[in-house]
C-alpha cells in the first residue's frame, strides 16, 4: 500500500463517517457543519486524484458559498422543533429491500474488480484545463452561465413576490 | 499508483445512497436539500475518478458543470423554502398541503 492508497482510505473513511454524522443530526446547524467537513475532505480528494482547480472551486463554492448560505437560512427561518419521524411501517419492507439490492450490487462492483490495476497519479495543470475548457467546451460554458443568470433572475423573482403581494394587500 | 477505479466507485456510490438516504427519509426540507448537495458531490467524485482512469479531461469539464449546477440549485431550492415558509409558517416537508401538521 503506497502513501497515496493510505491517504486515499483515511479520506474516504472521514468523508464517509461526516456525512453519515450529518444526515442524522437533527439540529441542522451540526448536520451543516459536518457537511463542511466531508466538503473538505472531498476536495482534498479532488487533489489527490489531480485536480487543484477543481479541489480550490470545491473548497470555494461548496464548502465555501453554499454552505454558508444554508447557514443564513437556517439562521433567519425559526426552524427548531419540528418532529422528525420516519416514514410509515409499511414503506420499510420496499426501502430496505432496494437499498439492500444496491448496496449488494456496489459490493459486487467491489468485488468484480479485483484485479484491476491501481489508477496512476497524474494531475491536471490549471492552466492547460482552462485552455481545454474554453477550447473544447465553450458552449456549455455559456449554456451554464445563462443557467445561473437565470437562477439568480428566479430568485430576485421569489424573493419579490411577497413584498408585492404584502403592499397590495 | 492510487488505488483501483472501483474502490473510487463504491466510495461515490455510498456516498449517494447516503444522500438519497437523507432527502427521502428526513422530513425537514432543508435536509432534503442538503441530501441532493450530498448526491451531486458523489456525482463528481465518480466523474474525478473516471477522468484520471482515462486519462482525459472531459470529466474535470463535467465536474465544473456540476458544481454550476449545483450552485444554481441550492440557490433556487432555498429561495422556496423562504417563500413556503413565508406562506406556511414551516419548513415541514408534511404540513405545507393542510393548515394542521396531520401526522
Amino acid at each position: 500500500m503506497t502513501l497515496y492508497s493510505f491517504i486515499f482510505y483515511i479520506l474516504a473513511a472521514v468523508i464517509l463517517l461526516s456525512t453519515g454524522w450529518a444526515i442524522t443530526r437533527r439540529n441542522l446547524v451540526h448536520a451543516v457543519i459536518y457537511l463542511v467537513i466531508s466538503f473538505f475532505g472531498s476536495a482534498m480528494l479532488f487533489y489527490l486524484m489531480g485536480a487543484p482547480l477543481l479541489a480550490a472551486l470545491e473548497v470555494i463554492i461548496y464548502a465555501g458559498a453554499i454552505m454558508i448560505l444554508f447557514l443564513f437560512i437556517i439562521m433567519m427561518l425559526r426552524v427548531e422543533g419540528i418532529e422528525e419521524r420516519l416514514f410509515p411501517l409499511k414503506q420499510w419492507l420496499p426501502a430496505m429491500g432496494l437499498g439492500f439490492i444496491s448496496f449488494q450490487v456496489c459490493i459486487f462492483l467491489l468485488i468484480s474488480a479485483g484485479s484491476e490495476e491501481p489508477l496512476k497519479a497524474a494531475m491536471a495543470e490549471p492552466a492547460i484545463f482552462g485552455h481545454f475548457l474554453f477550447r473544447q467546451h465553450w458552449l456549455s460554458i455559456e449554456i451554464v452561465s445563462m443557467l445561473l443568470l437565470i437562477a439568480l433572475i428566479g430568485v430576485l423573482h421569489l424573493g419579490m413576490e411577497k413584498k408585492r403581494k404584502e403592499s397590495g394587500e | 499508483m492510487i488505488v483501483p477505479y472501483s474502490h473510487v466507485i463504491f466510495l461515490a456510490g455510498i456516498l449517494f445512497l447516503m444522500g438519497m438516504f437523507c432527502t427521502v427519509t428526513r422530513r425537514n426540507l432543508m435536509m432534503m436539500v442538503l441530501g441532493l448537495e450530498i448526491m451531486l458531490n458523489a456525482a463528481a467524485i465518480a466523474f474525478i475518478g473516471a477522468a484520471l482512469r482515462h486519462g482525459h479531461m472531459d470529466g474535470h469539464a463535467m465536474v465544473i458543470f456540476i458544481i454550476a449546477v449545483a450552485a444554481a440549485e441550492v440557490s433556487i431550492g432555498l429561495a422556496l423554502i423562504v417563500c413556503i415558509y413565508r406562506k406556511t409558517g414551516t419548513i415541514d416537508a408534511g404540513c405545507i398541503e393542510g393548515d394542521v401538521c396531520e401526522l
